[in-house]
């Protein structure tokens, strides 16, 4: 087993990696081993290790990725519906350090719901660098998840690139939970004149944990539509960074793009920071942004308290309030209730804790 | 049978005084009336019994049945039996309606029955629509609805003492009439009737709910008490017979012409 080789990697200093935690990292420390990645529907339609796929490779991570890549191929033909979503799942192993792939092409008018999670064994920090390409052509309907539960001392670096044709129609969720250090830069560009794209992302970190986003709404083409909804929360010493920027490049007049970021914090020592931007290069647009930062609010914990419910209740509910306007928004069935178990798990766990 | 004992209570707010010395005492199946032109405390009295933040307690105490309420915080106060029907209910997104009550009678022992049976039961009487009980709280609500909801939680609770903070406020005559006749219920309750403290501006409310006594609080004191008629002596007269005139009214921050008073 080969240890992974030295890396050059970026550093804090440097704007798109400030707050970071990748000068803590060191690459070395791990063995270059594919996780245990499970396919479950879609048969027919997903190829497992092979793909040709040649990606913009942003940073090193994902040239590390494209260097070791273990591949998942879902293709789903032109006028073709994937009735049953299909979830991949990768275990990765405490030392590990793995690179998953996911290649998605959504044929013309066709249309196809993949849930992607990231879970790891716990005993032992592991380093997980996925990518996510996607394409989506004309009037294909593409609605993907992302669900990072990968072990508390698991760093997690990854990539989504996401383009959508004319017409097409893209829903990009993110769910984060795990790892001591998650972070997710996504570019999600609308190519084709009519295109819309729909993100939200829950991310609730406690303890020592860390979750980064790094998210462009890149409209490339006339009338398009983005609309993003993040929402997360912060707890004990545990830290968050939203960094997004809407990008409304010269000839896409006639978009109307929004981000909305919204943050609590749960403990005195927890910190969460919100960077919302605007570059938009033509007129003819619509376009909003809104981020808060801050504690429950005051008014809605004493609202329930007066009616007699105790402040760990009252609390735990208006937090479940605020991620349900996310989890409302998830692919239905299964996985969005048990999501919601999952986070309501997660509050009560760290409610109990001093 | 309950008693709520307010006695020589003084209250600041960021270091101004508000109360300044009130005396109250409301007992099962009784309704209070408190009356009062803006500023005059009315509203930061059901914050201090209430316990919300922001309030210091500078003199006097509050009980109820002997307890001692100031040193409860506010979810006790609740479960021990006080209830605050509030002015403006606060909006809890993705909190539904439900889920609030089977907590709240949760922490009083009282969650074991048909929690959502009640709910739409109470919630026919008061004329609040059914699909409301799964929407999260006060979000998306009129004024009516919101105070509709309010009185719905006050039947389900029922609590021993309820301050209705200008329930009256807010809501059309329809919506004040199915309020009002509930709480009206629930004072003559054979079983546990609800001693009733409805602080309001005007006295639209009390046409429909009948008072047992009405009391006029002005910079922070009652300065009169009476019987019914008490109310219909300051709609002829407003509340320049009770106020000195050339003091400045409290907590200003919405103080108005006293002839205003009366106007809807």
């Amino acid at each position: 087993m080969a240890r992974l080789r030295e890396l050059p990697l970026p550093s804090a200093d440097e704007e798109i990696w400030r707050y970071s935690r990748i000068d803590a990292l060191d690459p070395t420390a791990f063995e270059v081993k594919g996780a245990d990645t499970k396919v479950l529907g879609g048969e027919g339609f997903v190829t497992i290790g092979a793909s040709a796929a040649v990606i913009a490779e942003p940073d090193v991570f994902a040239e590390i990725n494209t260097e070791h890549q273990s591949t998942v191929v879902v293709e789903v033909p032109r006028g073709t519906t994937v009735d049953e979503p299909i979830v991949i799942t990768h275990t990765s192993r405490p030392g590990s350090a793995s690179f998953p792939r996911t290649v998605l092409r959504v044929g013309e008018n066709a249309e196809v719901t993949v849930i992607e999670r990231f879970n790891s064994a716990s005993g032992g920090a592991a380093l997980v660098a996925p990518v996510l390409s996607a394409e989506v052509a004309p009037a294909g309907r593409l609605t993907y998840l992302a669900v990072n539960d990968v072990d508390l001392e698991a760093w997690q670096v990854g990539h989504q690139l996401v383009v959508g044709d004319r017409d097409s129609s893209v829903r990009i969720s993110t769910v984060t939970l795990g790892g001591h250090y998650t972070r997710v830069r996504t570019e999600a560009r609308s190519s084709g004149q009519g295109s819309s794209t729909k993100q939200v992302a829950l991310y609730f970190a406690a303890g020592d944990q860390m979750h980064d986003f790094r998210v462009i709404q890149d409209h490339d083409a006339p009338h398009t539509s983005s609309d993003l909804l993040f929402k997360g929360a912060v707890q004990d010493r545990a830290r968050s960074v939203y960094t997004g920027l809407i990008t409304i490049r010269e000839h896409a007049r006639g978009t109307a793009a929004y981000q909305t970021n919204r943050n609590l914090t749960l403990s005195e020592g927890a910190w969460a920071e919100s960077v919302p931007n605007l570059d938009i290069r033509t007129n003819d647009v619509k376009c909003s942004h809104a981020s808060t930062v801050g504690p429950i609010d005051d008014d809605q914990r004493f609202y329930l308290e007066s009616r007699g419910v105790p402040p760990e209740t009252a609390e735990r509910l208006v937090v479940l309030g605020f991620f349900e306007e996310v989890l409302d928004q998830l692919p239905p069935g299964p996985h969005a209730d048990e999501l919601r178990a999952a986070v309501a798990a997660k509050l009560d766990l760290q409610g109990g804790a001093p | 049978m309950s008693e709520l004992v307010i006695s020589g209570l003084h209250a600041t707010v960021a270091g101004r005084e508000i109360l300044r010395g009130v005396d109250l005492t409301v007992r099962s199946g009784e309704v209070h009336a408190v009356m009062g032109p803006n500023g005059a405390g009315k509203s930061t009295l059901s914050a201090v019994v209430m316990g919300r933040a922001g309030y210091e307690v500078t003199a006097g105490s509050v009980t109820l049945d002997g307890e001692d309420v100031l040193a409860m915080p506010t979810w006790q106060r609740a479960v021990a039996g006080l209830h605050l029907v509030m002015q403006y209910p606060t909006e809890v997104p993705g909190v539904a309606l439900h889920d609030v009550m089977v907590e709240a009678l949760t922490s009083r022992g009282r969650a074991s029955g048909d929690v959502r049976g009640h709910l739409v039961a109470e919630a026919a009487r008061i004329g609040f629509e059914e699909r409301f009980l799964d929407r999260p709280l006060n979000v998306d609500l009129s004024g009516g609805e919101k105070k509709r909801n309010e009185t719905l939680q006050l039947a389900m609770l029922r609590p021993r003492i309820a301050i209705l903070d200008e329930l009256d406020s807010g809501l059309d005559i329809d919506a004040l009439r199915d309020c009002s006749r509930r709480v009206e219920e629930l004072s003559n309750d054979a079983e546990n009737p609800l001693g009733v403290l409805a602080i309001t501006h005007y006295n639209r409310l009390l046409t429909e709910l009948k008072p047992d006594r009405v009391h006029i609080l002005v910079r922070g004191r009652i300065v009169a008490s009476g019987g019914a008629e008490l109310a219909t002596t300051l709609e002829a007269d407003g509340y320049a017979a009770f106020t000195d005139g050339d003091e400045p009214a409290e907590a200003g921050e919405e103080a108005s012409g006293l002839d205003d008073l009366f106007r809807m």
